[in-house]
């Protein structure tokens, strides 16, 4: 078959496409998440930057991708030819779900729970840190697997401004009307997101609290 | 007289433009039970919240032990503050332990001092220690649930108690059960409690004084003996259900 003879032909460039493909993916989320995640905190303490800081992430989304990373190409420090540029557009893309995502799992704590907290004597870093956050956790990873998993797919396109990626093979296949070439790089990238997926999917669910621990209910009694 | 452990001095609380509390003034003696009753959105809840500084006054000013809320640190206020609601509020990713804990872990207490402390808390609220240090709160009763409300609040000793409605979201039986052990608990501790309630036979189980607040006023204060014989009308009014209940058995003979 055509599709299996390519694979099995050019296995060592669609692994060094996979690589690259999943380096970038990765950088961007790490990345994101150390912005995003503070950043989300940040607007659950300070309503007024509400507005500022989730503004900016649905502006950025609302950017066509391919005009995002054409845009990055002649911006000084970031900008350029190569993975760099990518990783900058698929961070400011990640943005938008982690932001969110923490600011909804922290404003989702019960408010009893953290007047509790916060009445007993906690201060605002302890009641962040020891109860806000491991409570928010599982809405926050849910963010983060969202925007995994649109990164590997928008990653593609990457490939447009130099960045390599499966997006090569994707991109050369569109060029010269070759569906093989086109699988070639889709069936990887799909892979990946699935991958993506499940990964966070099973840290979402270590993680995140109560889990698995709420189904003892049998052994209720007054 | 001994210095008040709390006490009130014209306080004024506003939101929004509105006005929740007016001209309050009041004193608790150290160990007294002062219990405040009133309909919802009498501003009972708003009082309770002055007290750990959770809310701050529009005007007047809040002692607590003879200092101004404003003058504390409102850390170090609230953990000599316990503090119980009705939602109980306890963290549902700790065990039960850690639930105790939570204030003499805050302290920084010694590990061997606070598995004492917990310890010595779930028996005084009547629970196992051995069957529920490491439950979570998902594995509980609401009654269970409140006890533990109760034994963290306890659990680094405070000299004062606020209670909101603690056995407010409980069935009539759990709740006078409840009621029956926290009254003889009460009269070991020797805290000084501020205790908020609309049903008014918890009022007159557990004060010994009553404060009723009507729409923002502390229309009067009086003992319970005071309060049943009480012809003020806000007070008969308050009184109604009891007597309903009353008037049922008489008919029954």
């Amino acid at each position: 078959m055509d599709l299996w003879q390519f694979f099995v032909a050019n296995w060592e460039e669609i692994a060094t496409l996979t690589g690259q493909h999943l380096w970038m993916v990765v950088v961007a989320i790490t990345v994101a998440s150390v912005i995003g995640i503070p950043a989300g905190v940040l607007v659950t303490r300070k309503p007024s930057l509400e507005k500022g800081i989730i503004g900016f992430t649905n502006v950025v989304q609302t950017i066509p991708s391919l005009a995002l990373f054409g845009f990055l190409i002649p911006v000084p420090l970031v900008g350029g030819i190569g993975a760099s540029t990518a990783i900058v557009a698929l961070t400011l893309y990640a943005l938008l779900p982690i932001v969110r995502s923490t600011h909804a799992g922290i404003k989702g704590v019960d408010p009893s729970i953290s007047e509790a907290g916060r009445g007993m004597g906690m201060t605002d870093f302890q009641l962040l840190w020891q109860v806000e956050m491991p409570l928010a956790l599982g809405v926050i990873l849910a963010g983060i697997r969202v925007a995994a998993i649109s990164s590997v797919g928008l990653a593609t396109i990457a490939a447009a401004i130099g960045a390599g990626g499966l997006g090569m093979f994707i991109f050369r296949g569109v060029a010269s009307v070759n569906t093989t070439l086109i699988l070639a790089g889709s069936i990887p990238a799909a892979l990946l997101a699935l991958l993506a997926d499940f990964c966070l999917g099973q840290a979402e669910r270590r993680l995140a609290p109560g889990k698995g621990r709420t189904l003892k209910g049998e052994r209720r009694s007054v | 007289m001994p210095e008040p452990s709390v006490q009130f001095q014209g306080i004024f609380y506003q939101r929004a433009g509105r006005e929740i509390l007016s001209d309050l003034n009041l004193q608790i003696a150290p160990g007294e039970t002062l219990v405040l009753v009133g309909r919802s959105g009498c501003g009972k809840t708003t009082t309770l919240k002055l007290v750990n500084g959770l809310l701050a006054p529009t005007r007047g000013k809040v002692w607590v032990e003879g200092k101004a809320t404003d003058s504390w640190d409102p850390i170090q206020l609230r953990r000599r503050i316990g503090y119980v609601i009705q939602e109980v509020g306890l963290f549902p990713h700790f065990t039960v332990e850690q639930n105790i804990a939570l204030v003499p872990s805050l302290e920084n207490w010694d590990q061997d001092a606070t598995n004492g402390r917990v310890r010595e808390m779930l028996g005084l609220v009547g629970l196992d220690p051995e069957d529920f240090i490491h439950r979570y709160p998902s594995e509980l009763s609401g009654g269970q649930r409140q006890r533990v409300g109760v034994a963290r609040a306890l659990a680094a000793d405070p000299p004062i108690l606020l209670m909101d409605e603690p056995f407010g979201a409980l069935d009539p039986l759990t709740r006078h059960e409840i009621q029956r052990e926290f009254k003889t608990l009460r009269d070991t501790l020797e805290k000084t409690l501020l205790f908020v309630t609309h049903d008014i036979g918890e009022a007159l189980a557990l004060g010994h004084r009553i404060g009723l607040m009507v729409e923002g006023h502390l229309t009067v204060t009086l003992t319970p003996e005071e309060l049943l014989t009480s012809t003020d009308p806000s007070v008969r009014a308050f009184l109604q259900p009891l007597r309903m209940a009353r008037e049922v058995q008489d008919n029954l003979g």
